[in-house]
């Protein structure tokens, strides 16, 4: 057995590219290996900002010969298949050829004698497919070359059972191939000279004496620990941020994490400035007092080099640059305060939100008309604190600290809000209405923020869909599965019982109005200037709905509907938010069955109801009396279903109600009593919304049908009246219960 | 590579300049002066723009005073100017050392790296109105920018046949940090125990003050949007009469009159995107125009 190593050195690679990169380096090495019909122990993967790494365990030093058989065309088939054949499998000629009867005719089949030997003269090529298959998200050429990698490559390590691999990577143009070898640098200021390595142990040893820790997560754990050290030493704490240290790890090869000083001048500015000043420009980490819990006027950051001075003169850098970019972060605040927020929502206008959507000034009119309709079914939220939160809450994209750190929207507006002294609701709305942002984001529960951020995300949502921005496979670059996922969030989290499909047409006659005008503005100005070479392109959304002023301005006004095309759009948005919530479900733990068993149940736009249904078949399918229904259900069903493949008239003869004059057997009369009980409980617990009511009347047929599956004979030969009535039986056990959820989509 | 420089640390920024230029110089690189034209940026000056494009190696390196219009400040802030100085190398097609001969002019100016941090941060860079994109870094001083770093991947639109590196020195921050000043004003510009010692603030402030309010304040918009079409006009023409360099003089000039308007506020934002879009259509166009030349020569 023995082991690969392999290492791709560069200049920098970016931080965020790394841990994806190795992971990519892994699979498709380890794919190669796989196919080459090299097996292996184990693989793992490393990145620094300078080198992709690979160690490959385990693997076999030589491969034995292995024949391969491959079948060919029929006997007979014609030149161009044959042709094919011959050219796939490297045969001159069809001499070289069998026939094999398979039993389904006579083949060509082709023996092919894979030669084993060494491993080593596999790997090469398996290294080179691997390269060039490596999907970084950016790449580029260098020098005079044509081939791309994310940054200049510099040289590889490839050693195999301790040897270097005979191979190269040819950059092209008139750049030097890099040939395989056994050499690497260490890191780039502190080492020097090139380090000769022999196997995967002893290269990572000399690379660490040579101020590199190969693995990311040593450095982040090294990070993490030496910080909270240091911040110890100074009795106060350090606040972890997970996605910065992860980002620090892969700016690093040697990290050192160093304590510095915030000007206490700055100290005054809100805690979201000071942490996003210091962690988005310079990437510090903040601390924060033990005792009050406040920002403590302390960061930490990790420098790549561990400096003869101790990093005084570091630290003195850094807290030269973090004061200057404070000082620009205070003279916002001091600035933006000197405006009041009424004063900036006022200039909304000027600013685009989309080109094919108009102002932000129209978009905040949308989320306050649709705030007013949604204000309905939450009966908490004052009428005119909701006017004011709505007509704010963009307001602080136009104040300098917004444009400077985008990130602290809301959050701004809260403060700006506070101090214009507006009240606390509409303040915590404009800064909560973003939210939920992610799983792990708090949810609002206050009315107003409630209704604002759901105004917000619906808008966002059918705006985009109706100029025809939706989402497709991994593309959404406006984020609307995020925006589904909020508005689902906001509706089952605060129980809201909202009618969506309503909703939603607001909502789009509202964009369409604006999408028109924007659309009208567009085309006036590309006459203009004529600059846009190639006419207006009109969105599929748009073709469909012809866009009228007046006809969406009396739909707005109630006076006349949606014509069917535009339903279905609506129609669509629902089915995309179910989805998400049937994603989302999935993701919690809930049977993907029972999932879309309820859904199956088309027409809900109802997600608190929607859950409820899941919830109640879930709880009710985790009994033993639950499974056997099913299985007495699927019984039922199975039996009808068949029935009905064999007559295709059958379906609508045993639709209708049983013949009561027609049951002969005491079962047969207990399941249709049964069935005539459950049905009518069944009807009312649903129209109460109690489906857990529902769920205990469908068992109570539990007994009667399995009474009826062992003493009663459905398929009659020579009582067909008979047969039919059973059956009808059987297939309204099926309908009572499918009224609930389609249980034939559940799995046993 | 090169011999040691005789020269001493720089200690105020024409020494700045100068230790620049020489090292860059020992590099191969031609020393260039800066285009005789407004520009917003060093990368706009032919010896990066056209000479990026087409076959032939080229290593070259200069000053160019660049104006940005809107950051104008009338002298009041520390840190931000609207006509300042960028250094610019190029080295076609980017030899395999670059990253060690840009460290080179860093310690070359006085940077020890055993004692300072220094990184190379993401940063890729693009111009919408030359429709030329590189990847590339940001490089940090002890988390201060202090140059750019990019390898150039398309200009005006084209496919570069050899990649550039280009490093961006921004004058005044590197001498801020150099010097340890607080005020771009208080930068010595020459030597402190010079005859006639005199600062950055001396040469510069009342230029900040009087070009700030004309940008803002007295810009004759009319005549700037006359002087854009006009620009716009002469460069299609001398394009159809193949004279690509003069023809990029007029793309220059437009994309000032453009940067000009901007600031005085008369340019909406659906319109901006507009105007920048015209600008690139003409910085293509000349690119293109450059490349055959060049192409045909080549042949």
């Amino acid at each position: 057995m023995a082991e690969l190593l392999l290492e791709l050195l560069s200049e920098e690679i970016p931080a965020r590219m790394q841990a994806r990169a190795a992971d990519d380096l892994k699979r498709l090495v380890s794919d190669g290996l796989k196919a080459s019909g090299l097996d292996f122990k184990d693989a793992r993967a490393f990145a620094t900002p300078r080198r992709l790494a690979l160690v490959v365990d385990g693997l076999p030093t030589a491969r034995a010969d292995v024949s391969e058989e491959r079948r060919g065309p029929r006997v007979g088939a014609p030149e161009q298949a044959v042709q094919g054949f011959l050219k796939a499998t490297g045969l001159a000629s069809l001499d070289q050829a069998e026939k094999r009867d398979t039993g389904k005719g006579e083949f060509w089949f082709a023996v092919l004698a894979k030669k084993g030997g060494p491993t080593a003269e596999a790997l090469p090529g398996i290294i080179d497919t691997a390269m060039k298959a490596l999907p970084w998200p950016k790449s580029m050429k260098w020098g005079s070359g044509t081939m791309t990698w994310v940054r200049p490559l510099q040289s590889i390590v490839a050693l195999f059972d301790g040897k270097v691999l005979a191979g190269e990577v040819a950059p092209g143009g008139e750049m030097a191939p890099i040939r395989f070898g056994d050499t690497t640098r260490g890191h780039r200021f502190l080492s020097e000279g090139a380090i000769k390595v022999s196997g995967f142990e002893d290269y990572v040893t000399r690379l660490r004496d040579a101020f590199v820790i190969l693995d990311p997560a040593e450095r982040d754990g090294l990070i993490r620990d030496e910080a909270a050290k240091l911040c110890a030493s100074d009795n106060i704490g350090l606040i972890h941020d997970v996605t910065l240290r992860t980002e620090v790890a892969g700016l690093v090869e040697w990290p050192v994490p160093l304590l510095g000083t915030i000007d206490p001048a700055f100290m005054d500015l809100p805690r979201e400035v000071l942490i996003v000043s210091m962690r988005t420009h310079q990437r510090y980490f903040a601390t924060h007092s033990f005792e009050t819990g406040e920002l403590a006027n302390r960061f930490v950051v990790v420098a790549n080099i561990a400096a003869p001075d101790d990093g005084r003169a570091i630290v003195d850098g850094n807290e030269r640059v973090l004061r200057a970019r404070l000082a620009d972060a205070k003279f916002f605040w001091d600035q933006d305060r000197k405006t009041t927020l009424e004063a900036r929502a006022s200039t909304l206008g000027t600013i685009i939100f989309h080109a094919r959507l108009g102002t932000q000034a129209q978009r905040v009119d949308r989320i306050v008309a649709l705030s007013q309709r949604l204000s309905n079914y939450l009966p908490g939220a004052d009428s005119s604190l909701l006017v004011q939160a709505g007509r704010l809450c963009k307001a602080d994209l136009v104040s300098d600290m917004v444009g400077e750190f985008p990130e602290l929207q809301g959050a701004m507006g809260r403060y700006y809000a506070l101090h214009d002294g507006l009240p606390e609701s509409v303040a915590n709305a404009i800064a909560d209405h973003y939210s939920p942002v992610g799983p792990s984001d708090q949810c609002p529960t206050a009315p107003i923020s409630v209704v604002i951020a759901l105004a917000d995300k619906l808008d966002t949502l059918v705006s985009f869909w109706s100029i025809g921005e939706k989402p497709t496979g991994s593309r959404d670059p406006f984020a609307l599965r995020r925006s589904a996922l909020g508005v689902i969030r906001l509706i089952i989290e605060n129980g809201l019982r909202i009618p969506l499909r309503g909703i939603l047409a607001n909502a789009m006659v509202f964009s369409l109005i604006h999408a028109n005008i924007a659309e009208q503005e567009r085309v006036k100005s590309s006459a203009e200037h004529d600059v846009y070479k190639k006419p207006a392109v009109a969105p599929v959304a748009f073709a469909q709905l012809g866009l009228d002023a007046e006809r969406l301005g009396r739909i707005a006004r109630g006076q006349e509907k949606l014509r069917s095309d535009e339903e279905s759009t609506v129609a669509e948005l629902i089915g995309f938010l179910t989805d998400r919530l049937k994603v989302q479900m999935r993701e919690k733990g809930v049977r993907h069955d029972i999932v879309d068993a309820v859904f199956a149940r088309s027409g809900e736009d109802d997600l608190v109801r929607l859950l409820a249904r899941v919830n109640a078949v879930q709880r009710f399918l985790g009994d033993d009396a639950g499974k056997n229904l099913l299985a007495a259900y699927g019984r039922a069903a199975n039996i009808v279903r068949a029935e009905e493949r064999k007559d295709s008239s059958l379906r609508a003869r045993i639709s209708g109600a049983v013949d009561a004059t027609l049951l002969e057997q005491r079962e047969e009369k207990a399941v249709a009593m049964a069935l005539y009980a459950a049905e009518a409980s069944v009807r009312t617990a649903l129209e109460n919304e109690d489906f857990a009511s529902a769920m205990t009347a469908v068992a109570e047929l539990r007994t009667p049908i399995d009474f009826f599956f062992e003493k009663v004979t459905v398929n009659v030969a020579d009582k067909p009246d008979l047969r039919l009535n059973r059956l009808k039986l059987l297939n309204q056990i099926r309908t009572t219960m499918d009224s609930v959820a389609d249980f034939s989509r559940i799995e046993g | 590579m090169s011999e040691p420089s005789a020269r001493l640390k720089p200690t105020c920024f024409q020494e700045l300049i100068l230790t620049l230029q020489d090292y860059w110089a020992r590099q191969g690189c031609l020393i260039l002066q800066p285009f005789d034209m407004e520009m917003g940026a060093g990368t706009f000056h032919t010896a990066t723009t056209l000479r990026a494009l087409g076959p032939k190696a080229w290593y070259a390196a200069y000053v160019q005073p660049s104006r940005r219009p809107t950051d104008g400040r009338y002298g009041d802030n520390p840190m931000r100017l609207q006509h300042y100085y960028q250094f610019q190398a190029i080295l076609k097609p980017s030899p395999p050392d670059i990253l060690e001969r840009y460290l080179g002019s860093l310690e070359a100016i006085g940077i020890d790296t055993a004692v300072h941090d220094i990184r190379f941060v993401e940063d890729d860079w693009e111009s919408p109105t030359l429709g030329a994109w590189g990847l590339g870094w940001e490089v940090w001083c002890d988390g201060s920018e202090i140059s750019q770093f990019t390898y150039f991947q398309q200009v005006g639109g084209i496919d570069v046949d050899l990649v550039s590196g280009e490093i961006t020195y921004g004058l005044e921050r590197l001498a801020m940090y150099l010097f340890d000043k607080k005020s771009i004003y208080d930068l010595p510009f020459n030597r402190t125990d010079s005859e006639v010692p005199l600062t950055y603030g001396d040469v510069f402030l009342q230029n900040e003050r009087e070009q700030s309010a004309y940008n803002f304040e007295h810009a004759d918009t009319d005549m700037l949007f006359r002087h854009f079409a006009d620009a716009e006009k002469e460069c299609g023409r001398l394009i159809e009469r193949k004279l690509p360099l003069p023809a990029y003089e007029q793309c220059i000039k437009a994309s000032h009159c453009f940067n000009l308007l901007d600031a005085r506020g008369v340019i909406s934002v659906t319109e901006r995107q507009s105007y920048i879009l015209r600008v690139r259509d003409l910085a293509k166009a000349c690119c293109e125009a450059w490349l055959a030349t060049q192409k045909k020569e080549a042949a």
